[in-house]
């Protein structure tokens, strides 16, 4: 893979139409600048400023370009909240559709056939294979992201964490409580 | 198209297995594959749904084996040698050979790269008024593109409700084929688990897409 990787880059190199320091670019900048430590900080906003939370349930692309340190999120965010009776949980059963600004590159088990081909019919047993359970009477809905719009899980805050700073909750906030297959972390639990 | 990649409901792909601490890449050659995919797509050879397509139209056995970069790898080159901008002579020889062709946006340099870092936008002024609005009962119509399309079939023929109207956007099914951005309605309908799976279903679970105006009629 790697020699035929090289040989499209080299063609498309000598070709004139990319430069190889704009890929170098490219990456670094996946590397560096995107991550769910965006999505992060975004969530442990909402739990926080209770304007701020209703701002992004009504525009999450607008609310989030008020915040200056994560301005990447184009036009079509959709933030959806969970709450004791409703869970929500996020899949692209065509591709691999993903909030990547929020939450950085998918996972591989994102874009996998399991998680594809399940979410939608069988969540709960989806759940259970990250070791999650929810109250049978739990209402799950599943965003499946068939367009440009993207979605972004807004989880419940944490019990115990009263007068916790922004900062503090952030560390809380896990990637796949922002997908929808997991929790944020409870106060004071070994990680 | 009515391929392997549209996989809502299939049975048999076993267990989820969620990889600790898993790194952004496995390989390095991944991330070139996506930084390739996203400056010539940057650069006007393709649009996102054209490669979309190229992707899921991958040989189904190819496209069930091979990890996700790897299709985007394959994807690429089909795309790139369908649209001439490389030639079967060049992958042979692993060098340019024939001649380049002109990209919409020129060559993609680093002074790009920022502007790559920001989603793009889809949504279109609207050409008509909306079909539907929030409340209304709507049936996936079904319909069996052999082109590109994002209806998905698990919920083609089923009863959903508008939930959200988010405006009007790029239409990928013509896009995809270079027939036009085509801007339509886009909705957010959702469909009760046991419209979807019948009567065993779990009666708890609830499930949306995000679908066109076109792949809806009034129910």
């Amino acid at each position: 893979m790697e020699l035929r990787v090289r040989a499209l880059e080299s063609i498309l190199s000598e070709k004139g139409y990319l430069d190889p320091a704009a890929l170098d670019a490219i990456v670094q900048a996946y590397e560096t600048k995107i991550g769910p430590h965006n999505g992060a900080r975004v969530v442990a906003k909402a739990w926080s400023d209770p304007a701020f939370r209703q701002a992004l349930l009504d525009d999450a692309s607008k609310a989030v370009g008020t915040l200056g340190h994560v301005s990447r999120v184009g036009d079509h965010l959709v933030a959806v909240e969970n709450t004791p009776d409703r869970h929500n949980m996020v899949v692209c059963t065509l591709c691999s559709c993903y909030p990547w600004e929020m939450l950085g590159l998918p996972p591989v088990w994102y874009k996998a056939a399991p998680y594809r081909s399940r979410a939608v019919k069988d969540p709960r047993g989806v759940l259970a294979d990250f070791g999650v359970s929810l109250p049978k009477e739990t209402e799950i809905r599943v965003w499946d992201s068939t367009a440009e719009t993207r979605f972004l899980v807004l989880p419940m805050r944490p019990a115990g964490t009263e007068g916790w700073s922004e900062e503090q909750l952030a560390e809380l906030v896990t990637r796949d409580s922002m997908i929808g297959t997991g929790f944020p972390k409870t106060p004071g639990a070994p990680s | 198209m009515n391929g392997v990649h549209d996989m809502g409901g299939m049975d048999g792909f076993g267990k989820v297995e969620p990889e600790p601490n898993e790194p952004m890449f496995h390989e390095e050659w991944e991330s070139r594959v996506l930084a390739m995919v996203r400056a010539m797509g940057a650069a006007g050879a393709f649009n996102i749904d054209a490669s979309r397509f190229y992707r899921e139209s991958l040989p189904p056995h190819v496209y069930l084996s091979s990890s996700y970069y790897k299709k985007w790898l394959l994807g690429l080159e089909d795309l790139l040698l369908a649209k001439g901008y490389i030639a079967r002579e060049d992958v042979a020889a692993g060098h340019a050979v024939a001649p380049a062709k002109s990209l919409k946006h020129g060559k993609f340099s680093i002074a790009d790269v920022e502007r790559i870092m920001v989603r793009g936008k889809f949504g279109r002024a609207a050409p008509a008024a909306a079909k539907f609005k929030a409340g209304d009962r709507v049936r996936a119509k079904n319909i069996h593109p052999t082109t590109h399309t994002r209806l998905p079939r698990y919920v083609r023929g089923h009863i959903g409700v508008i939930e959200r109207d988010h405006g009007c956007h790029v239409f990928p099914d013509t896009v995809a084929n270079d027939a036009g951005e085509n801007p339509q309605w886009l909705y957010t309908v959702v469909f009760d688990g046991r419209e979807l799976w019948g009567p065993d279903s779990d009666p708890t679970i609830k499930i949306s897409i995000d679908a066109f105006e076109p792949y809806l009629e009034p129910a």
